[in-house]
């Protein structure tokens, strides 16, 4: 156990893993940045379409809604890499598919932040943008959005620590992110523990902070 | 100006207007007042189509409201209408809120609306909170904005739904002075309100609404002073 202790405290792996924690690092946050501002806009169509009184686009945006948080993003992953790419014969490069993946993903999630954002505002909003002749649309885009986004700014914060952590199932997809650059670290070296530390506080250095902005943002959007 | 003609109104199996008719002339400052539930608000609110009309006809001006070829933002640009509860847009600026629907309906340009704005804000006595949000205005300056906002569409025709309810006694008068103003350059008004001060005053008619249907309809004084309907007299009756 002591030497253990020792051994860890002079461990060459703190430094050695350096170089694989950043690039890995930045994979990890451009499949999540891209993912999610994609997955931003699809959540936003679907999530009105969610809102919508015509049966068939509510339909079809709650059965993707439905389908994407019903099942494991892991499996999502494999079906899109594997099953999707073999079916159709398109070939996504691992980046393409964990891009995809999330956007596909954390679009439904954000579909139902938007469609609570919207529903939050008061009804007499729309109104009072109807009364003055302004159609739906104009009032949606100048009324109801700005002051419905700013609601979703703290959830869809959520939502982007959520999906940077999904990104570690990409190791299944050989994708190269920080999850999977460690684990093949660690499978050449044989020494797990400090290598997989380093992967931890590899996430939280982006999460920490990550929580700590939106917190603030939270307390500001409140008064 | 307004003719409405057997105007029905359900909400799913609730009839709660059974069979309207009246009409609004230029220029004319119509009172509506009736118990709580008795549906002034919906009559109101089916006159610019924020309630959707069950049968009957809502003709403005000489367009009708049901007719599918009508354009019915265009007609609701021509239709002012003021809420018991503002419904200010909060995120922008007082003098946004008001260039909004002439910059965004009537396709202004940004100084033409903001020379319009400016002098509506100065005729409700609120030049001087132009760049101020709507949290940090009192109800009756929200009130006000909210009339200048409607105004500047230069509408044909105000609805007011109850515009005072809503507010604290001592700042009814402010938002009840602009109203007079109002119609004493001649706007078309139509008035759903509590104030029967107002209603007496101002009110060139009032109209007695209860259960759905148009109870008594007559000058201010023969409504107020002579009731002939006996929910009419129990309703006012119980006001003194
Ligand atoms: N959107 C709606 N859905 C269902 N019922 C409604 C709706 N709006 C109004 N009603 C019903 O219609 C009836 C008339 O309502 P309305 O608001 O027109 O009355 P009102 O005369 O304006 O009352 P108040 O003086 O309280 O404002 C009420 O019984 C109300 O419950
Ligand atoms: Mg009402």
């Amino acid at each position: 156990m002591l030497e253990n202790l020792q051994e860890i405290f002079s461990s060459p792996h703190y430094t050695n893993t350096l170089p694989f924690l950043w690039r890995g690092m930045q994979l990890t946050l451009l499949v999540t940045f891209v993912g999610v501002f994609i997955g931003f806009i699809i959540g936003s169509f679907i999530g009105l379409m969610r809102l919508s009184k015509n049966k068939v686009i509510y339909g079809i945006a709650t059965v993707y809604i439905e389908a994407f948080r019903g099942t494991p993003i892991l499996v999502q992953a494999l079906f899109l890499y594997f099953g999707f790419s073999d079916f159709l014969g398109i070939n996504f490069t691992a980046i393409q598919a964990g891009i995809l993946v999330i956007a596909l993903n954390a679009g439904a999630y954000i579909a139902e932040i938007v469609r609570g954002g919207v529903e939050s505002i008061d009804k007499g909003q729309m109104e009072a943008g109807r009364s003055m002749g302004m159609t739906s649309t104009q009032t949606m885009r100048y009324i109801i959005w700005p002051q419905a986004f700013k609601r979703m700014i703290p959830p869809l914060g959520n939502q982007f620590i959520i999906s940077l952590k999904d990104t570690s199932i990409f190791a299944v997809i050989s994708l190269g992110e920080m999850t999977y650059l460690m684990r093949q670290y660690v499978s050449t070296t044989g020494d797990p523990f400090v290598p997989y530390i380093m992967l931890c506080l590899g996430y939280l250095i982006i999460t920490i902070p990550s929580m700590v902005i939106l917190r603030r943002v939270e307390r500001r959007l409140d008064v | 100006m307004i003719t409405v003609k057997d105007l029905h109104k359900s909400f799913g199996d609730n009839e709660v207007l059974s069979g309207i008719d009246a009409q609004v002339e230029e220029r004319e400052v119509v009172c509506v007042i009736g118990p709580s539930g008795s549906g002034k608000s919906t009559f109101l609110r089916c006159m610019n189509m924020l309630e959707e009309i069950t049968s009957g006809e809502v003709i403005i001006d000489g367009e009708s409201l049901t007719d599918p070829k009508t354009n019915i933002n265009k007609l609701r640009a021509q239709v002012g209408m003021v809420f018991q509860h503002f419904n200010l847009f909060p995120h922008m600026t007082v003098m946004e809120n008001v260039t909004l629907g002439p910059r965004k309906v009537s396709s202004k340009d940004k100084a033409e609306a903001d020379q319009l704005a400016k002098a509506l804000l100065d005729k409700v006595g609120l030049a001087d909170k132009a760049q101020a949000y709507p949290g940090s205005l009192s109800g009756g300056q929200k009130q006000r904005v909210a009339i200048a906002r409607a105004l500047a569409m230069n509408p044909k025709v105000m609805l007011f739904d109850e515009p005072t309810s809503a507010l604290d006694p001592e700042l009814v008068g402010d938002v009840l002075g602009v109203m007079k103003d109002l119609a004493k350059e001649g706007m078309t008004m139509v008035v759903v309100t509590h104030e029967m001060g107002f209603a007496r005053e101002m009110g060139d008619r009032v109209i007695f609404m209860d259960k759905g249907v148009i109870q008594e309809e007559g000058k201010p004084e023969q409504i107020f002073d002579n009731p002939q309907n006996e929910r009419t007299q129990s309703f006012l009756s119980k006001l003194l």
